[in-house]
């Protein structure tokens, strides 16, 4: 569904069903340089089990309007904004990577409004290579494939994909390639610049669940530990995969979103 | 300074889309023969039935030993995902269908294969869906061809059977251009030659019958989903970017972004129509997969001895091999496949019909039947056989002359396959000559 936020165009996929503000909204927050579409083995199990799904583009990326937002506090607020926009009062917030800190921030900035949180590779820091940051601020495809490289785990490099014919270092690239110009290096930006999720963990108080990739390389499942760690009652789970989990296993991490969200 | 270090062809070959199997240890990749699998609870089937979750259902749609072979050929081409079939026809068929309904246009190039010569030309019309046949080394006649009811330009990399070579970025110009997508069977080179994908195609289709199973034992096709074709901006393609009431309003390019063509062709395609490749055929052809890097230099380091040998032979009209320096498209094939333009090529034998057929019959070690791309040799007469179904008119656009013989050249001894070639030249100059006692 297209919405307006700030008088820009704003893509939400919905899994398949017409939005229903009045379900359990669950708003699904992608990471650097993707979009909506690696939600997909997620979202559309929540949009038919019962929940209105809104899992976004961020601005700048995908279907949505740029530009890309350059700071974790702005992208947060933008969460709200766009939650107004679609007439959700209170959400339960699942983020990957990059998308874990703009929850983070988000349930920090409105607590009264956060539902749950789903924190999916995950880390207190994220700090981003130098070459990697100069290559996606060059718009080079070595930034791609270094992601691609570092993303997956040892199994999922070679593939073995649950979704079947899928190969997943091919999907990731093609993903990556249709980014907009410039958008994965300001998200790389900003994620380095981010310095507040324990501050922010610190005071969430909604049921939370973080999940880490086991052979992560981006972020370690130790990084993860430290954030669930800082919220009081957050339950942590490990999955057997790298920093791709939604694709790498997604059933199993469904099924740890299930459990909280 | 840090790299991308990312698994390799060759590597890729032999590992991508399996792991030892979980439950046995199996190193190679098991023949999963079970028509369906079983669902955890009435939740997980109704949600796998509604792609809410990936997995298995029933063998039509999908297969543990297929989605490796699946998997192993979009890591080869480059591509977000593939769909394996029963042949290179059922591939040709689905990635069609999945693109357009009746009312809809292929522009092709003439020198394809005559099995897609005929689905095109006299299969499809009865379904409502026409093509308009352009020589493939002009790629201004492409777009002259293109119009408003267009859904896909077509062509193959290396033409069957007078080896032309398509000038594959040039064609996606013109086809992306008019927001229509390139298809390029990529049998004749196999993704070891040439990658389409790489050039500027979106989907790539094999018959895997031939090299990328490399052994003539079992029949299968592919077709490898680019993921670099914008549907959406296209606009024109409402089978993707609409919802499809089959599965409950589902919008593929909206789920899926990249892997919207191939999930359509899988679960609308396979689903309905049905032409699903068998387990124990994933496997065999699996076992071809694993060598195909080292197949396909020997294949085409033969197939050029033969090719020169054959050019220097008095019984011999011509040779048509792009690695020759005198084929029209020896520069282009220098650059889109680098590695050799194959090893299946044609020549005109002196003499016409009466000498093509004593010389496939004196043959020995080259086994006369309709297939390439086996380890074996093989030699066919196009104008007689594989093309039959086209008129004269069709023949000649397509370069196939009386007495055109194609060649198939496998891993043998190249001085065993040229002194085969030369004692049958032989005989048939013999069997043509005017006899001196006369």
């Amino acid at each position: 569904m297209e919405l307006k936020v700030g008088g820009k165009r704003v893509f939400a996929a919905t899994g398949g069903k017409d939005f229903d503000p009045a379900l359990p909204c669950i708003v699904f927050l992608h990471g650097a340089g993707m979009d909506h579409t690696v939600w997909a083995l997620q979202t559309r199990y929540f949009a038919w089990h019962g929940y209105g799904v809104l899992a976004v583009d961020l601005p700048g990326h995908g279907k949505s309007d740029g530009p890309a937002l350059t700071a974790i506090g702005d992208m947060a607020d933008w969460v709200w904004a766009l939650c107004d926009a679609a007439q959700v009062k209170e959400a339960a917030l699942v983020g990957h990577s990059m998308g874990t800190i703009i929850a983070l921030e988000a349930a920090k900035r409105a607590p009264d409004r956060v539902r749950g949180l789903g924190l999916v590779a995950t880390g207190a820091k994220m700090p981003v290579h130098p070459e990697l940051q100069a290559a996606a601020d060059a718009g080079e495809h070595k930034a791609y494939d270094l992601i691609v490289d570092w993303g997956f785990g040892k199994r999922g490099r070679m593939g073995g994909n649950q979704a079947p014919g899928l190969w997943m270092a091919g999907g990731a690239t093609r993903l990556l390639e249709r980014g907009s110009d410039g958008a994965l290096g300001k998200d790389f930006a900003a994620c380095a610049a981010y310095d507040g999720a324990l501050d922010a963990a610190a005071k969430v108080a909604c049921p939370v669940v973080v999940i880490a990739g086991s052979d992560d390389k981006m972020t370690p499942p130790k990084a993860g530990r430290a954030v669930a760690d800082a919220i009081a009652g957050a339950k942590f789970v490990t999955i057997d995969c790298g920093h791709m989990h939604m694709v790498e296993k997604p059933g199993e991490t469904l099924d740890a979103l299930r459990g909280t969200l | 300074m840090v790299d991308p270090n990312l698994p390799k062809f060759d590597t890729l070959s032999l590992h991508a889309g399996q792991h030892p199997d979980p439950a046995t240890g199996a190193r190679a990749v098991p023949i999963y023969q079970s028509t369906s699998f079983v669902f955890d609870g009435v939740d997980h089937a109704a949600a796998l039935f509604n792609l809410e979750r990936a997995g298995h259902i029933y063998s039509r749609i999908s297969n543990p030993t297929v989605a490796v072979l699946e998997e192993r050929l979009a890591a080869l081409e480059g591509g977000v995902g593939a769909v394996c079939t029963a042949s290179g026809q059922a591939a040709l068929h689905l990635a069609i269908v999945t693109l357009m309904d009746a009312g809809g246009h292929i522009v092709s190039s003439q020198s394809i294969y005559g099995g897609s010569h005929n689905l095109f030309m006299h299969t499809l019309p009865r379904f409502g869906i026409t093509t308009t046949f352009v020589d493939p080394r002009d790629p201004g006649a492409f777009k002259k061809a293109i119009t408003k009811d267009t859904r896909l330009v077509f062509g193959e990399t290396i033409g069957n059977p007078g080896c032309e070579v398509m000038d594959l970025p040039a064609v996606a110009a013109v086809a992306h251009d008019a927001g229509l997508p390139l298809m390029i069977d990529n049998t004749f080179a196999s993704p070891y030659l040439c990658r389409p994908l790489e050039h500027g195609a979106d989907i790539v289709h094999h018959s895997v019958t031939k090299f990328i199973g490399g052994h003539g034992v079992a029949i299968g096709g592919v077709i490898v989903d680019g993921g670099t074709f914008d549907w959406e901006a296209s606009g024109k393609f409402p089978t993707l970017t609409e919802p499809y009431a089959g599965y409950h309003g589902l919008d593929f390019a909206e789920e899926f972004g990249p892997g919207a063509f191939i999930m359509r062709a899988r679960a609308e395609g396979l689903r309905d129509f049905g032409a699903c490749m068998s387990p124990a055929n994933a496997f065999y052809i699996l076992q071809g997969v694993e060598t195909l890097h080292l197949r396909m230099p020997r294949h085409v380091e033969n197939a050029q001895t033969i090719a020169r040998f054959l050019q220097a032979r008095p019984e011999v009209d011509w040779v048509s091999h792009p690695d020759l320096p005198d084929h029209p498209d020896h520069v282009l094939a220098q650059r889109q496949l680098p590695k050799g333009a194959g090893a299946i090529f044609s020549f005109g034998i002196k003499g016409g019909r009466e000498a093509g057929r004593v010389f496939i019959e004196r043959l020995g070690l080259f086994s006369h039947l309709a297939n390439v791309g086996d380890a074996k040799s093989l030699v066919i007469h196009p104008a007689s056989t594989t093309h039959q179904q086209m008129d004269a008119a069709a023949l000649e656009a397509a370069g196939i002359s009386e007495g055109l013989v194609r060649l198939s050249v496998g891993l043998e001894d190249a001085d065993d396959l040229m002194g085969d070639l030369g004692q049958a030249l032989a005989a048939a100059a013999r069997a043509v000559a005017p006899k001196a006692a006369e």
